[in-house]
């Protein structure tokens, strides 16, 4: 292939709110995609194989390790949710301007951590 | 890229006038996992525990197998679509970029087939 030159990439660029959500977008989604679909995988294939395979997944959920992957899959899940909600705003047409374009990249993953504490909470407690 | 002349178009170079269907395909998935992601997360927190027998009780029944086959459907069309981006973004040898992409499909449509099975064998009781 022809060695043209590439387009400047990340080390260009100074640093905003709405590169870091961007990048937080494609990062998480690769996540969930490898990750996330891995585990519900799982889940249903421990759910199809009967008690003895899905007390296997629960005691792997359960234990430390696998708190912090499922913690860590809710948490990608919400901030993909959040900038995924924000990106059917800005596909209208609406949210270029420059301060509420900041203003909702900074908020869409401070709103997705809430909601995970708010999701853990929710499990846990009831 | 391509010039427009015609061996740039059997090189495959240029424009493969079909972006705006893959734009449109991650939208469509991506509102259907909004609305299935959320049902199921809600779901969940509103089983009242998360044991084996609840959970089949519940994910057996044909309301919650359905959705449940159609978040898997919704989720890895979604992936794919996802991933497919990064991979065209990032993977510029044409080999190697097809090959990620056969490996791609090839992973994604097997793991949507796999979670499918599981339902249906849930749903229609073969697990029981």
């Amino acid at each position: 292939m022809a060695n043209r030159p590439l387009s400047p990439h990340l080390q260009i660029w100074r640093w905003g709110p709405a590169m870091f959500v961007s990048i937080l977008h494609r990062v998480t989604g690769n996540g969930l995609a490898v990750v996330g679909l891995a585990t519900l995988l799982c889940w249903l294939a421990a759910l199809a194989g009967g008690p003895e395979a899905y007390a296997k997944f629960s005691a792997m959920a359960g234990s430390w390790y696998g708190l912090v992957v499922l913690v860590g899959l809710s948490w990608a899940f919400f901030t993909h949710l959040m900038s995924g909600l924000r990106h059917f705003v800005l596909d209208v047409g609406a949210g270029y301007e420059l301060t509420i374009n900041k203003v909702w990249s900074v908020l869409a993953p401070i709103f997705a951590i809430l909601l995970t504490a708010a999701f853990w909470a929710a499990l846990k407690l009831f | 890229m391509g010039n427009g002349t015609s061996i740039g178009r059997v090189r495959g170079l240029g424009s493969a006038h079909n972006g705006a269907h893959h734009w449109l395909l991650q939208r469509f998935t991506a509102i259907g996992n909004l609305l299935l992601t959320v049902w199921f997360a809600v779901s969940l927190l509103l089983l009242p525990d998360l044991g084996y027998a609840t959970v089949v009780k519940w994910i057996s029944a044909p309301l919650p197998a359905t959705a449940i086959a159609l978040l898997v459907i919704s989720t890895f069309w979604h992936a794919k679509l996802g991933m497919q981006v990064v991979i065209e973004d990032y993977v510029h040898d044409h080999a190697n970029k097809f090959a990620c992409i056969v490996a791609l499909n090839f992973a994604v449509i097997a793991g949507a087939g796999f979670g499918l099975l599981c339902i249906v064998r849930l749903a229609l009781g073969g697990a029981a």
